[in-house]
C-alpha cells in the first residue's frame, strides 16, 4: 500500500508542479491527501471488481490500475491517453482495469455505480462495484435515491465516501445536519461506519468487511473515511475559505509520511527500502511525463468519431 | 440510413391487428425471451400493477422480478442504474412513467449516458432505451403534459424516437432495445389504445427511417407520434377541398432522415411542420431550417410550423384546447398554405 500511496503521491505533485511553472495547462483536482483510501481499495479491491470515482479520482485510477503512463497523457489531453484524450482528467473511463468511469457531476455517479452492481448480480458473478464520491455528494439525490436502491436489492456495492471536509468551498458542517455522513445509512438500513481514512490499515480493515458482505450477497454498505483535501478543491485554489491552523494541522495528520512512520517504526520497512520505494515511484512518474509531453492533442477530426457507434444518419 | 418504408407490412409477412399498448407488449416480451442481457427498470411495471398503462402487465409474472425491477420513485437511480447496467454489457429498458419526470434524470441522462461512448474514447456503450410516455391531451394539467423531445434532440449521442402506429411502435421500441446507444423511445398515452396491424414476430424498423403514412402531392406535413394522426385526419378533411396532402412521420428525430423530409419537400414545395410539442424552439424549427437550407427558391410558399402556444398547459379542457394543436389547426394551415 504503501508504494501506491507514494506513486499518487509523486504523480500528484508532478501534475501541480507542472501547472505551477507553466509547463502545460489542464484542469486538475488534486488528490494529495486522501491516498490513504485508494491504497486500501487497491490492495483489497479484485482487479475484476469495479469502481465508480470521480474528477478528483488520480488516486482511485492508479489503485485501481488504470496504466500510468496513458493516465498521464488523458490528464494532459494527449492522443495517446487512455481515453485518446477525449475525456480528460475529470472522466477517466478504464474498464480493462475496472476504473468503469469518473464522473464530473457531484453524485452522479453513485446511481450508476448501483447499476455495475446488478449487473453483477444478475450475471451471477461474484463482483463488487464500489462507489467513491465525495462529502458533498451526499447532498444530493442521486446519492440518496442510489443508496436507497441498493439497500433495497441488497446489491454487491460498497460506498466509499471520502470525507475532505469540503464541499468545493463549504465546511462538510455547514452542508448537513448530522454529525456524520455514515449516520445516513440508519435510513436505509445498511451498516454505516466513519474511520480514520488516513490509515491505510484501518480503512483496508473496514473494506476488506464491507466487500466481504457485498460479495456474500448481505448487501452495501457506508463507508465514511475521515481526510483532508490538502491542496484545495482545484489546482490554484488558495483555500481563503480555512479556518487558520486548520490546515497545518492537516498537514500533520497527511497519511503518506505518517504510514512511512509507521512501517519503519514497525519493523515492516526501512529507511533504505523507503527511500528506493519513493525515488523508484518518481522515477515512474517522470518517465510517464517524458512520454507523454511530447504526444500530440487528438486530432480535431476525432471530435464526431464516438459520439455514436454507427455515425450514419448522426446530424451535424 | 435514408429509404422509407410502407405503412403497411409486406404482404409476406404475417400481421395482426392490435393496439399500440400489446405492440409494445409484445416487443418487450420478445426481448426479454430471447435475450437474457435484457431488463426492465421502473416503477410499478411489475405485477400485479403491471404498469400505469398496462404496457408491462404480465411480463414480471413470465420472466421474473429479478429481470423486471419495480423501482422506488428515484428516476435518477432509475435511470442512472441503467446506465451502469448497459456499461457492464447488459441491455436495460427504463422507464420513467410521465414524460414530465425525466427532468429528474436529465443528468444522467444528458452527461453521462449521452456522453460516455465520447469521454471514453470508444471503450463504454451504453446500450440503455428509455422508455417515457407524454400524458398530454387528457386533463394532466402543467406538470403532467409537457412533450419535450426537443431537450433531449439537442444533445449529441442521444437517439430520440417517436412512434405513431402500432407497427412502428413494435419495430422501432425492437431496433432501440439492440441499438448500441442510448435511446429515449417517447410513447403517448393518447395512443395506446389506437390499433393497427403489427407485424407478427421478430419486427425491427430501422431507427433514422421517416415513413410516408399518406401520399400527396400538393402540400407535405412532417410530423411525428401523436400529431401524425391529427396531420391525417386535416389531410382526409381537405382532401374534399381538392389538396392532396402528404403526410411525412419522421419516427426517428435522431437520426434525421433529411433526405426523406427533402424528397417529399422537392416534391410538394409546401411545407409544414406539426408537433404538439412548443412550437418555438421546438424540433419543427431545425426540420423548417433544413428544408429552408436546402430548398431555397424552388418552394412556394415559407415553411409553417405548428406547435403549442408558449404556455403551460392547463388541466382544463378550454386551456389544454387553447394551447394544443388539433386536426383543426393543422387544416388550416393547410389551406392557407396552398393559398399562399
Amino acid at each position: 500500500m504503501y508504494e501506491l500511496m507514494v506513486l499518487i503521491r509523486a504523480c500528484d505533485d508532478r501534475i501541480r508542479r507542472g501547472l505551477s511553472g507553466g509547463e502545460f495547462a489542464c484542469t486538475y483536482w488534486p488528490a494529495t491527501g486522501q491516498e490513504a483510501i485508494a491504497a486500501a481499495m487497491g490492495a483489497v479491491l479484485r482487479s475484476d471488481d469495479q469502481l465508480v470515482t470521480t474528477y478528483r479520482g488520480l488516486h482511485d485510477q492508479l489503485a485501481k490500475g488504470v496504466p500510468l503512463g496513458p493516465l498521464v497523457a488523458e490528464i494532459l489531453t494527449r492522443s495517446t491517453g487512455v481515453n485518446g484524450g477525449k475525456g480528460g482528467g475529470m472522466h477517466i473511463s478504464h474498464p480493462p482495469s475496472g476504473l468503469v468511469l469518473s464522473t464530473g457531476i457531484v453524485g452522479s455517479g453513485v446511481p450508476i455505480a448501483v447499476g455495475v452492481g446488478l449487473a453483477a448480480r444478475l450475471r451471477g458473478t461474484d463482483q463488487v462495484a464500489v462507489a467513491s464520491f465525495g462529502d458533498g455528494a451526499t447532498g444530493t439525490g442521486s446519492f440518496h435515491e442510489a443508496v436507497n436502491l441498493a439497500a433495497l436489492w441488497r446489491l454487491p456495492v460498497v460506498f466509499v465516501c471520502q470525507n475532505n471536509r469540503y464541499a468545493e468551498l463549504t465546511p462538510t458542517a455547514e452542508a448537513q445536519p448530522v454529525a456524520r455522513v455514515s449516520e445516513r445509512a440508519a435510513a436505509y438500513g445498511i451498516a454505516g461506519v466513519t474511520l480514520d481514512g488516513n490509515d491505510p490499515d484501518l480503512v483496508h480493515h473496514a473494506l476488506t468487511t464491507a466487500v466481504d458482505r457485498a460479495r456474500a450477497g448481505d448487501g452495501p454498505t457506508l463507508l465514511e473515511c475521515m481526510t483532508f483535501r490538502l491542496w484545495g478543491h482545484y489546482f490554484g485554489d488558495a483555500m481563503r475559505y480555512m479556518p487558520e491552523g486548520e490546515l497545518d494541522a492537516a498537514r500533520l495528520a497527511e497519511p503518506v509520511g505518517r504510514y512511512r512512520n509507521t512501517l519503519i517504526v514497525g519493523g515492516v520497512l526501512d529507511e533504505e527500502a523507503a527511500v528506493t520505494l519513493e525515488q523508484q515511484a518518481h522515477d515512474r512518474v517522470d518517465s510517464a511525463f517524458a512520454d507523454a509531453l511530447p504526444a500530440e492533442p487528438p486530432e480535431g477530426t476525432g471530435a464526431l468519431v464516438d459520439v455514436y457507434r454507427d455515425p450514419a444518419g448522426a446530424p451535424r | 440510413m435514408t429509404g422509407t418504408t410502407d405503412q403497411q407490412p409486406p404482404d409476406d409477412v404475417a400481421a395482426t391487428v392490435r393496439s399500440m399498448r400489446d405492440a409494445l407488449h409484445l416487443a418487450l416480451d420478445h426481448a426479454l425471451a430471447s435475450d437474457p442481457d435484457v431488463l426492465l427498470i421502473g416503477e410499478d411495471l411489475a405485477d400485479p400493477g403491471g404498469g400505469i398503462s398496462q404496457v408491462t402487465k404480465g411480463l414480471s409474472t413470465t420472466h421474473g422480478t429479478d429481470r423486471v425491477r419495480d423501482t422506488p420513485i428515484s428516476e435518477a437511480a432509475i435511470v442512472g442504474a441503467a446506465i451502469g447496467a448497459a456499461m457492464s454489457g447488459l441491455r436495460p429498458v427504463a422507464e420513467v412513467m410521465i414524460m414530465d419526470f425525466i427532468s429528474i434524470a436529465l443528468d444522467q441522462l444528458v452527461n453521462h449516458a449521452a456522453k460516455a461512448r465520447f469521454m471514453s474514447g470508444g471503450r463504454l456503450s451504453v446500450p440503455m432505451t428509455v422508455r417515457t410516455a407524454v400524458f398530454g391531451g387528457i386533463g394532466s394539467g402543467a406538470t403532467h403534459s409537457q412533450t419535450l423531445e426537443a431537450w433531449l434532440a439537442h444533445i449529441p449521442g442521444l437517439k430520440v424516437v417517436v412512434p405513431s402506429t402500432p407497427a412502428d411502435a413494435k419495430g422501432l421500441l425492437t431496433s432501440c432495445i439492440f441499438d448500441d446507444d442510448p435511446c429515449v423511445f417517447i410513447e403517448n398515452v393518447a395512443l395506446y389504445g389506437s390499433t393497427g396491424p403489427v407485424p407478427d414476430g421478430d419486427h425491427r424498423v430501422p431507427l433514422g427511417t421517416a415513413d410516408i403514412k399518406r401520399r400527396g402531392s400538393d402540400v407535405s406535413i412532417v410530423t411525428y407520434g401523436r400529431t401524425v394522426r391529427d396531420a391525417l385526419t386535416a389531410a382526409a378533411d381537405v382532401a374534399d377541398d381538392g389538396v392532396d396532402v402528404e403526410v411525412v412521420d419522421l419516427r426517428t428525430l435522431v437520426p434525421f432522415d433529411a433526405d426523406a423530409v427533402l424528397e417529399s419537400a422537392a416534391r410538394t414545395r409546401r411545407v409544414i411542420v406539426a408537433h404538439h410539442a412548443t412550437r418555438f424552439a421546438g424540433f419543427g424549427a431545425e426540420v423548417a431550417s433544413v428544408v429552408n437550407e436546402e430548398l431555397f427558391g424552388q418552394l412556394e410558399a415559407p415553411v409553417r410550423r405548428i406547435g403549442a402556444l408558449f404556455a403551460p398547459i392547463g388541466s382544463a379542457a378550454t386551456l389544454e384546447a387553447a394551447v394544443m394543436p388539433s386536426a383543426g389547426t393543422i387544416a388550416d394551415a393547410v389551406r392557407a398554405i396552398v393559398e399562399h
